[in-house]
């Protein structure tokens, strides 16, 4: 039997989503029957894949590299789920957005250290100028918000695609759950 | 003026035969019968002001949509209150809140108690289809005992209502106007410097959302509105 | 003071002019004075002082006359010679001609179009009068309407011919007028009020300010008939603060009025009381919507409350109200002069008399016009207001202010009435017209709307609060060339939100300017979508890229 070609991403996000995910306990034996987990920060492909059939998006689009990854992953998925508030809102590090990037990183690199270290410049991607949810950059599939969302919603949620129907998570989930 | 029989009318609602004294709301009417009609602005015990758009409704021979706090029965009236096209306005006007200001659930004092994020919810509203505006908004948390963040408010102006209809305070206020209206204590100086606050808490207890909440009990404390109505009943007599 | 006192008064004034018929007139309303028109007086009063004229020829400030673009104007009586663009350098020149042939050089015909299509009942003072002078009014009749009304006629009978008149309001929305004052003379009360709405806010429109400007006399005129017909026996006009000229005015013409007994009790020497007393708004255009301006005259915050009860019903301060613009009260004294019938025999089928236009943009004859009802876009467009300048072309004509829509050229030659201006997806509204030429964007002019009705909300409900804002946000984005078609669709999905969920006015109708330039000039709104450009040139169209998008 041809497994589904499943990838997890963690964009800009506290990986909570992918803890939860973990959460699922025995039942992703039940999952790993049925999918292949082609690329994951839980696993050690270095390279997003061609042809995934489902990719979960933990994490908001927050710098350069996530904006580069995420175009990537759309172009090269066929079902991309927003996972958890991150994703879907923007969540927390959204609200780094009411203010300018310079401000920001001032305050973290200048003004809340007691050791002065310089402002990343080169090897850390530059931050975009706002925090924005995955759908606000690319064409979102399926939505799951939550902060996380439980672990019987992501199964839920994957169990329903697997199945082949399109997961109607009203009264399921919530912003914040 | 006391109803006198005559003064009871009989319409429907959802297809549903209601009867209601004529100086009912078709909202008092649809929540005696049990319809539910969401609500925001609108607060048992607080005068209503037709503000949030959410309890909209159909009425057969109008065109114009209208909202059911502040439309009075009438006889042979066919409200409707469920369509396509009202529950897809509910979640637009849901979605302009949430995209408007700063509603991060996950680190809120109300998560969990929100009536903001129970409609969401209820409307199988699982993004926001608007762009966030991300508007850079104050707190105060001058006072003493309680905490005003503008970033979760809705400006259902509950607080304003409670304040001054109930408390006869009118410490709270709306300053500004459009998108960049904001509540205000007094002539918008700091809750903590307020003459005319009593710290009776009320619009802590009244408010929708995490935008008033009490100090040091911000984590996850429900909101106690049970005294509206009774202060309410009190005071007409009944 | 009785009937006989006040038209002795006029009398008089008639017979003071028969003596000396000779005058020079200078427009002091608020365009003219904007391009200098007090130097001129101030200049002509020196040249008339220093001549042969010497106290033999007054020198007169008078309200609008029309032309603003031309301005400062000044007219000579007897010889009834206009002279346009005058500098106080002109004013020897011009007394010099009083009383011979006139100075060529400054004359403006008075057989322009402009002046020989239009027909004057709101503005048949406006320019003639000394608007700070009631005896100037009552010679013109004034005040004649209101003693027929309180010697000959009963309320029920006023309302009649203000219904016969058809007459409808002048503030925007057309509704009957003579239906609405019988409503408020049928509502059981022991109180009720006048308002006159003087908010006029519309971006371009200055038809109410200038005629408080030019002829206060007949608002109150007007006012205190409308009291008498629907039994109110207080009046409030409402008037932004930023009309100095026009509160001052005002403040003259009710201290005037007072004066000779034709405000406070016993009015007329009848039995009939009425007062009049200024609200200033702070200059919120919502004020304009009558539940918010209610709620400003009463003290609050001034913010709209759903209707019903209408203020016909229950108004301020819970009484029924009536509320009127001020271009409908002004429209009261001739109908009741004249009779009804003479005034809906001027008009359409539906939308009887005269309207008042402010001509605004890109057109040669910038000022304010009067003419019959019914006469078309073409005609008021191209003949009274003397077509686009600098042989542009007509593009477009924004009717109705931030509420109304803009009309394309297919439809310039349909009489402009209440009923096809609706039709054509825009609204009579209380008489802006912009005129747009080639060099402007359709989504730009949307766009600048938007911003306005954004800036304007009253932030009350959801819709218009935060839906204005959106819609704003989108409109940038595509004049900015960031758009994609999916941003049309979600800009087209809020208009129909916001027109049929917002509270008041203002919401329901913000989104019309989009509506409008939607339906006429689609392919700009693609053009700047899908080849990032904009046909008119105004937008910069892939300049302001944001940083990841």
């Amino acid at each position: 039997m041809n497994r589904v070609r499943l990838a997890t991403v963690w964009l800009d996000g506290c990986s909570g989503c992918h803890m939860s995910l973990l959460d699922m306990d025995e039942r992703l034996l039940d999952l790993a029957d049925r999918v292949e987990l082609v690329y994951s920060p839980l696993v050690d492909h270095k390279e997003y894949p061609e042809d995934v059939d489902l990719v979960l998006v933990e994490g908001s689009v927050s710098s350069e590299e996530d904006l580069h990854k995420i175009r990537k992953i759309r172009r090269q998925s066929k079902i991309l789920i927003s996972l958890g508030d991150c994703a879907v809102t923007g969540n927390v590090p959204a609200m780094r957005n009411p203010f300018k990037t310079a401000e920001v990183l001032r305050r973290v690199y200048v003004e809340n250290v007691s050791v002065e270290s310089p402002t990343p410049n080169q090897v850390v991607p530059a931050l975009l100028a706002r925090v924005r949810p995955v759908h606000e950059v690319v064409p979102v599939d399926v939505f799951v918000p939550g902060c996380p969302p439980s672990a019987d919603t992501i199964f839920w949620t994957l169990t329903e695609l697997l199945e082949g129907r399109r997961p109607d998570l009203t009264g399921k989930t919530r912003f914040g759950a | 003026m006391t109803p006198a029989v005559s003064d009871v009318k009989t319409l429907q609602i959802d297809g549903i035969d209601v009867s209601a004294q004529a100086d009912q709301t078709i909202l008092d009417a649809a929540r005696e019968k049990g319809l539910s009609i969401p609500t925001l602005c609108h607060l048992d015990g607080l005068g209503d002001v037709g503000a949030c758009r959410l309890c909209l409704v159909e009425i057969k021979g109008t065109s114009k949509l209208l909202p059911a706090c502040v439309t009075r029965v009438e006889e042979g009236m066919e409200v409707t209150t469920q369509s396509e096209r009202l529950l897809k306005y509910r979640r637009m006007t849901l979605e302009l809140l949430f995209a408007e200001r700063n509603h991060v659930c996950s680190v809120c004092v109300a998560n969990g108690h929100c009536d903001l994020q129970v409609l969401g919810q209820a409307h199988g509203l699982t993004h926001v289809q608007f762009p966030y505006r991300y508007p850079k908004l104050p707190m105060d948390a001058s006072h003493d005992r309680f905490v005003v963040d503008h970033n979760r408010c809705v400006l259902c102006t509950r607080c304003v209502r409670v304040c001054d209809e109930v408390e006869g305070a009118h410490t709270w206020d709306v300053m500004s106007r459009g998108i960049g209206s904001m509540v205000i204590t007094d002539l918008h100086q700091p809750w903590g410097e307020s003459d005319t606050c009593t710290s009776c808490g009320k619009c802590v207890q009244v408010c929708p959302t995490g935008a008033l909440f009490e100090k040091g009990k911000a984590r996850l404390v429900a909101k106690s509105r049970d005294f509206l109505p009774y202060l309410a009943m009190m005071r007409e007599g009944k | 003071m009785t009937p006989e006192q006040l038209e002795q008064i006029a009398s008089e004034e008639t017979a003071a002019r028969a003596r000396n018929p000779r005058r020079l007139s200078v427009c002091m309303a608020a365009g003219c004075i904007s391009s200098n028109s007090d130097a001129v007086k101030k200049a002509l009063e020196r040249a008339v002082a220093g001549g042969p004229l010497k106290d033999a020829c007054p020198v007169t400030g008078v309200g609008c006359m029309g032309l603003c673009s031309r301005g400062p104007l000044v007219s000579t009586e007897p010889a009834g010679v206009l002279y346009q663009n005058v500098t106080p350098e002109d004013a020897g020149e011009i007394v010099g001609a009083v009383s011979g042939p006139a100075v060529e050089r400054l004359q403006c015909s008075r057989e322009l179009p402009f002046f020989k299509r239009q027909v004057g009942v709101v503005l048949e003072n406006s320019g003639q009068i000394n608007p700070e002078r009631i005896e100037d009014y009552l010679a013109a009749k004034g005040y004649a309407a209101l003693v027929q009304a309180l010697t000959e006629m009963r309320p029920a009978e006023v309302i009649e011919q203000v219904s016969r008149s058809g007459l409808r309001g002048r503030g925007g929305a057309g509704y009957p007028t003579g239906l609405k004052w019988s409503t408020v003379a049928k509502a059981r009360a022991e109180t009720r009020y006048v308002i006159c709405n003087a908010d006029e806010g519309d971006p371009g429109a200055f038809m109410d300010r200038s005629v408080l400007e030019s002829d206060p006399q007949r608002v109150l005129e007007g006012m205190i008939i409308a009291g008498y017909a629907v039994g109110a026996s207080r009046g409030y006009i409402y008037v932004r603060a930023e009309y100095p000229l026009a509160i001052a005015r005002l403040n003259t013409a009710i201290r005037q009025a007072k004066h000779l007994g034709l405000l406070g009790s016993q009015i007329g020497n009848t039995e009939f009381a009425f007062d009049i007393e200024l609200r200033l708004g702070a200059g919120a255009f919502v004020c304009g919507e009558e539940t918010a301006l209610i709620a400003s005259i009463e003290g609050g915050r001034g913010t709209p409350r759903p209707r019903p009860p209408y203020p016909a019903q229950a108004g301020l301060f819970g009484a029924p109200t009536l509320i009127n613009n001020v271009e409908t009260f002004a429209n009261i004294p001739p109908i009741i002069r004249n009779g009804g019938d003479w005034y809906a025999a001027m008009g359409t089928q539906r939308s009887k008399g005269t309207k008042v236009f402010a001509l605004t943009g890109k057109i040669n004859c910038t000022g304010l016009i009067e003419v019959p009802m019914g006469m078309s876009l073409r005609e008021i467009i191209f003949e009274v207001g003397g077509g686009v300048p600098e042989g542009r072309k007509f593009k477009a004509v924004q009717t109705g202010g931030p509420s109304g829509g803009c009309i394309p050229e297919q439809f310039l030659d349909m009489p402009v009435d209440y009923d096809s201006l609706a039709q054509a997806g825009s609204i009579m509204g209380s008489g802006g017209m912009i005129v747009m030429d080639d060099s402007s964007c359709m989504v730009d002019v949307a766009k600048y709307f938007m911003e306005f009705c954004m800036s304007e909300s009253c932030g009350k409900c959801i819709p218009c609060r935060a839906g204005t804002a959106q819609m704003y946000d989108l409109l940038a984005k595509i004049c900015e060339g960031r758009a994609a078609l999916d941003d049309l669709a979600m800009l087209e999905d809020l208009c129909d939100m916001v027109k049929n969920t917002s509270l008041c006015g203002l919401g329901q109708s913000a989104p019309n300017p989009v509506l409008s330039t939607l339906r006429y000039f689609r392919d700009e709104y693609l053009a700047h979508i899908q080849e990032k450009k904009c046909p008119a040139g105004v937008c910069a169209c892939g300049m302001k890229q944001e940083a990841g998008s």
